[in-house]
């Protein structure tokens, strides 16, 4: 009976091997393991056995019976398997097809440009500040030490509203409306429209965009407002630009600076972008000028600050190549889907 | 301000620096270089020749062939076609691979088989001009003076070897309006001494107050008035080297006296006016306000109109020039003047600059006086004046000078504390070192009061910090170190409020929308086109009182002209479609000298394949987005800039949101666009009114729903937002969500209705609900439909 079993065991091996389909492999279990396959005909004999042998025998056909219910299975896993490959490879695509999406819109540059800025301040702990752009004459001018009749005036062509209110030229009248409701440590950057009556060409705008930024605290010095905005330039521009700080004039700030970056275009080493020159002038600065911290209830003998303004066209011109300003007013699709 | 560098060397020395270091150092020192020209930069192997002979060409009526010494060691064979050609005279002479302007250059040639080595050159093939040359030469090439030596370059002769520097001079530095000012900045920056030769004249002994009388009124608008008298004037072109640093530095020569006031402007900073005696009535010099209305004609020939806010210069009679701005055309220096009255004059700033503005004329005189000049620099100036006359022998100077002060200021010592300063910079700069850069600036260092007191020409040093600049300038701004901020830590971020602009511009892109950036001045034409009534409040407008132009004259009170525009400029440029957002502000007039309210708005835009649906879409995900809930859509029929049937207004917790809507054919069309805009105007500050302040969770179900579709047919008019509102209120609390998901008219439904379908999902928390349940509250939400809208279930 041992024998017998052994048989079966050794053909059904050798058919499961040959069966090539699912069909043929449930022919093969109801040959095998059905209720009237071989395995069970041999069982139905195990009443002649002895006691004895009978346990042994019996164990010896589940062990059988389990071993080919196991191969069974593996083989129909693996013919599925074929099968399912081959139909997969009849399911071919063209892949290169375009894909199915949503429109998506997108931000104008200016406001990319001006949220990559925002972030590098607001990682060193600054705030984002706001202020009229119908402005008083004195947060304007007078208040940042820029009296009527003072020549500087003449360098920002003013639209006025009426004799004491002005359309803003310049975000910097913002330092006063802080200073005035904020007790140091103060770190902002105040982005906004600014207004000057300059006709429109490809470099002039009546409406651009400034980013003022300012520090009052205690024992603020002018390294600080050097290693501040290098470390701003840097983050914008890369890590290989270089810096160049030099002194000039603006009322409200003493020292002053202009900052000029190694040009984008070349590198340093002159060309049309730069004028020849290297450098391209991309802000003003400077530490704020003791009247002003005066004019704003804040003790320049104690606190100490510094100021800056960045021209926001300028920095997006720069950074995407754009040569005319125009478009960033003009709102033409075809240039603000390239941002 | 131009510099022509080789005038700096009558005050410092800067010999051995290049044009270009030198560019860089003042750059970096704070005198600002523009640029650099270099004069006789086209021009280049030009020498001053000997015409020997001179006989016509054998094969042409106009050439002559010359031989000419143009001291090159050889006598060059030149054919020339000039009709002034002739033997013995003295002209430039081109050599071979001489440089021209115009990128001409001179090689060995034949002309008409007769060789020629070099070219006899016009001054206008040299680019030279008439006013450098002071005279008009006839006609050909340029014939140079008998005595000129042979072989001289000609760039020497006419001054072309020289590099003009163009600075940008900063307002505060009214004294670098000069070229004393940029030699002693030079001279600071490079280390070299510096210092201003002494003005020596002889005086003829007849004393100028014998003659003339000079009486000032207005001691506050005129600060220093100086006058000289100069006699037996003899009036002529000035000499070469004058006429050539006057045109160097950018002003056309006249005559020597004017020259002289204009080379001692350029040289000193001080503005000079000289007057003929004989047109002064009563011998008499009065500086007084004009009287209203009074016209003076200046020297430009034009009439000015005065008012009593201006200061002018006026002689017994009448005015004689516009002080600190242009001298009048009754006085001007003539050809026959034979005695000439130098004024030097500081005036106060803001009055001359008012004045300048007020009669539209800035001249290089009014754009010095504008930044305040110092009044102690009147009496070197004049002198100066006094010692050129004597140098070019153009006449006798007179002895004496009147000099009326008015009410001036001087310099008041400032505290100087090194460590306050270096603490200040962020350096460590030596006490001497800081001692050596201000006293190179004439800037006086007390060190037992540890006091410094700036020169009178430095009005702008003021206090500590201004010293502070002066030090970091010559110290160098780029040896000071670079440091990161220190102290107390901020907390930075955005606020509730820009963190909130910032959602909504992810929506809106998210939405397939671009943002725009737009002016905020338009036309007030845009009310018109808006089809705006004329009482509107929109109509009440912040003006510009001096607009760039009508199109730009007015803040606005709404974005819908603005995003229109735009709309109709894509749509111009042909693109088939456009979604556009923009983040803007209106401003709305509070009047009384208030500042307007700037109000933030959110503007949305789409033309081209879109309809009433996809804009109030784009709203719906806005607000899902922001989480602003229970926002209602109400018909408005009223608003003339939309269309009547396609317009809702946005409201949620009892705020306006804005107005969403088709907008009126006839807008579009005064716009330019001839196909259907969507635009939404809505107000920023409502919508963060009503932004959700917290967001709870809740438990996610644990029951199945009950799905349950309901169609019906109702009166065309019934909107389908009343359906809903009656399903809502009568689903009771297990209603979990109600969706349309159909409206059909046409066939198959009767002429005056439409069918309409929602699918109800209900579902309780705590159990399955029955069948039976759902049943009754279907039944009585359909009781409800009948019985309020005339529903008929389908």
């Amino acid at each position: 009976m041992k024998q017998k079993l052994e048989e079966i065991r050794a053909s059904a091996k050798e058919a499961l091997s040959d069966a090539l389909n699912i069909d043929a492999l449930e022919q093969l279990r109801i040959k095998y393991l059905g209720k009237k396959g071989e395995l069970t005909a041999v069982l139905k004999g195990m009443g002649k056995l002895s006691p004895d042998e009978r346990p042994v025998i019996g164990a010896l056909a589940n062990d059988i019976r389990s071993k080919i219910e196991g191969e069974i299975e593996s083989k129909k896993a693996e013919i599925s398997a074929k099968l399912e490959e081959e139909k997969l490879k009849l399911e071919t695509l063209d892949v290169t097809m375009p894909g199915k999406r949503q429109a998506t819109g997108e931000l104008h540059p200016l406001t990319k440009v001006l949220e990559n800025i925002k972030s590098t301040f607001i990682g060193m702990g600054f705030q984002i500040a706001d202020g009229p752009e119908v402005e008083y004459d004195y947060y304007n001018f007078e208040a940042l030490n820029i009296p009527k009749n003072h020549p500087a005036r003449d360098e920002q062509d003013t639209f006025y509203i009426s004799d004491n209110i002005v359309l803003r030229t310049q975000t910097s009248g913002i330092q006063v409306r802080v200073m005035e409701k904020t007790k140091p440590p103060i770190r902002i950057i105040a982005p906004g429209k600014v207004y000057r009556s300059d006709a429109v060409d490809a470099t002039h705008s009546p409406v651009f965009h400034q980013i003022e930024g300012l520090v009052v605290d205690k024992g603020v010095t002018m390294a600080d407002l050097k290693g501040t905005l290098e470390m701003f330039i840097h983050a914008l521009y890369g890590e290989s630009t270089k810096v160049r700080f030099r002194p000039h004039h603006f009322p409200f700030t003493e020292p002053s600076a202009e900052v000029d970056i190694s040009c984008f275009s070349c590198g340093g080493k002159g060309c049309p972008v730069c004028k020849g020159e290297g450098w391209i002038e991309i802000l003003g600065c400077g530490m704020v000028h003791p009247k002003v911290l005066a004019n704003c209830g804040i003790d320049p003998e104690v606190y100490s600050g510094f100021a800056f303004g960045i021209g926001l066209e300028r920095i997006a011109m720069g950074k995407y190549g754009i040569n005319d300003l125009r478009l960033f007013f003009e709102n033409d699709l075809r240039f603000l889907s390239q941002f | 301000m131009k510099l022509p560098l080789s005038w700096l060397n009558d005050y410092t020395n800067i010999d051995g620096v290049s044009p270009k270091e030198y560019a860089d150092k003042m750059t970096m020192t704070g005198s600002k270089v523009e640029g650099v020209e270099d004069l006789g930069a086209e021009l280049d192997g030009v020498v001053t020749g000997k015409v020997l002979t001179c006989e016509p060409h054998p094969d042409s009526d106009h050439l002559s062939v010359c031989t000419v010494d143009a001291g090159t060691g050889e006598i060059l064979q030149i054919v020339c076609g000039a009709p002034n050609v002739k033997a013995g005279i003295i002209v430039p002479t081109a050599l071979n691979g001489a440089k021209l302007p115009g990128g001409i250059k001179i090689k060995k040639t034949k002309m008409r088989g007769v060789e020629s080595n070099g070219m006899l050159c016009s001054h206008e093939e040299l680019g030279i001009s008439e006013d450098t040359l002071g005279y008009e030469p006839e006609y050909g090439i340029l014939i140079l003076p008998d005595d000129t030596p042979v072989g001289k370059d000609i760039k020497d002769l006419y001054g072309l070897n020289e590099n003009v520097v163009e600075f940008e001079i900063t307002s505060n530095r009214p004294d670098c309006f000069s070229i004393i000012g940029l030699a002693r900045e030079s001279a600071a920056s490079f280390g070299k001494p510096f210092s201003i030769p002494e003005n020596k004249f002889t005086e003829n002994g007849e004393n100028i107050a014998d003659t003339l009388s000079v009486e000032v009124l207005d001691k506050d608008k005129c600060l220093r008035y100086c006058a000289r008298m100069v006699k037996n004037v003899k009036i002529g072109p000035s000499p070469a080297w004058m006429r050539e640093r006057l045109q160097a530095s950018g002003v056309r020569a006249i005559n020597n006296i004017v020259d002289i006031t204009n080379y001692v402007m350029l040289e000193y900073g001080q503005p000079m006016h000289a007057f003929d005696l004989r047109d002064l009535a009563k011998q008499q010099i009065i500086v007084r306000r004009a009287a209203d209305g009074e016209v003076i004609k200046t020297l430009d020939e034009q009439d000015r109109k005065l008012t009593s806010d201006d200061l002018v210069i006026a002689d017994g009679e009448r005015a004689v020039a516009v002080a600190g701005v242009m001298g009048g055309f009754n006085s001007e220096v003539k050809d026959d003047t034979t005695t000439v009255v130098f004024e030097s004059a500081t005036f106060d700033a803001a009055s001359v600059r008012l004045t300048a503005q007020r009669i539209g004329l800035r001249t290089e005189s009014s754009s010095r006086y504008e930044k305040g000049l110092d009044y102690h620099n009147t009496v070197p100036a004049v002198e100066r004046a006094c010692a050129l006359v004597e140098q070019l022998g153009c006449g006798e100077v007179c002895s004496g000078m009147i000099d009326v002060l008015g009410n001036v200021k001087d310099m008041s010592p400032i505290t100087f504390r090194p460590e306050k300063i270096n603490a200040f910079l962020g350096t460590d700069i030596p006490t001497d070192d800081m001692i050596k850069y201000l006293t190179a600036l004439d800037i006086a260092v007390d060190t037992e009061k540890m006091t410094v007191t700036p020169p009178s020409f430095r009005p702008d040093l003021e206090g500590e910090a201004d010293i502070a600049e002066e030090i970091a300038r010559f110290y160098g701004y780029e040896k000071i170190p670079t440091t990161l901020l220190r102290g107390e830590t901020t907390r930075g971020g955005k606020n509730d409020r820009q963190q909130a602009t910032d959602a909504i511009s992810a929506a809106l892109t998210a939405q397939g929308m671009s943002e725009i950036y737009t002016y905020t001045f338009v036309s007030p034409s845009i009310f018109d086109k808006l089809n705006i009534p004329a009482d509107s409040n929109l109509r009440k407008t912040v003006k510009i009182k001096n607009p760039l132009g009508e199109d730009t004259s007015v803040m606005r009170t709404t974005t819908i002209a603005s995003m229109m525009e735009i709309l109709a400029r894509n749509y111009n440029y042909r693109n088939p479609s456009a979604k556009l957002f923009e983040n803007g502000k209106v401003f709305i007039p509070n009047g009384g000298g208030e500042l307007p309210d700037e109000p933030a708005v959110v503007t949305l835009g789409m033309y081209g394949g879109v309809d009433f649906f996809d804009l109030k879409g784009a709203c719906e995900a806005l607000f899902e987005v922001l989480n602003v809930n229970g926002v209602t859509y109400e018909a408005v029929t009223n608003n003339p800039t939309f269309h009547p049937g396609r317009c809702a207004a946005v409201k949620a917790g009892g705020k306006k949101l804005g107005i969403i809507g088709e907008i009126h054919p006839s807008v579009c069309r005064k716009f330019g666009i001839e196909t259907k805009c969507y635009v939404g105007e809505l107000s920023f500050e409502n919508i963060f009114l009503n932004i959700a302040k917290e967001i709870k969770f809740k438990e996610l179900p644990k029951f199945p729903a009950v799905t349950r579709d309901i169609a019906m047919l109702v009166d065309k008019g019934v909107l389908v937002g009343s359906i809903e509102t009656v399903i809502r209120k009568n689903a009771g609390k297990h209603l979990e969500a109600v969706k349309l998901f159909d409206v059909y008219e046409g066939e198959q439904i009767p002429e005056g209705k439409k069918s309409v379908a929602y699918s109800a999902v209900f579902r309780a928390a705590d159990r399955s609900l029955t069948g039976e349940e759902v049943q009754n509250i279907f039944d009585k939400i359909l009781k409800k439909l009948e019985k309020e809208l005339n529903a008929i279930l389908r």
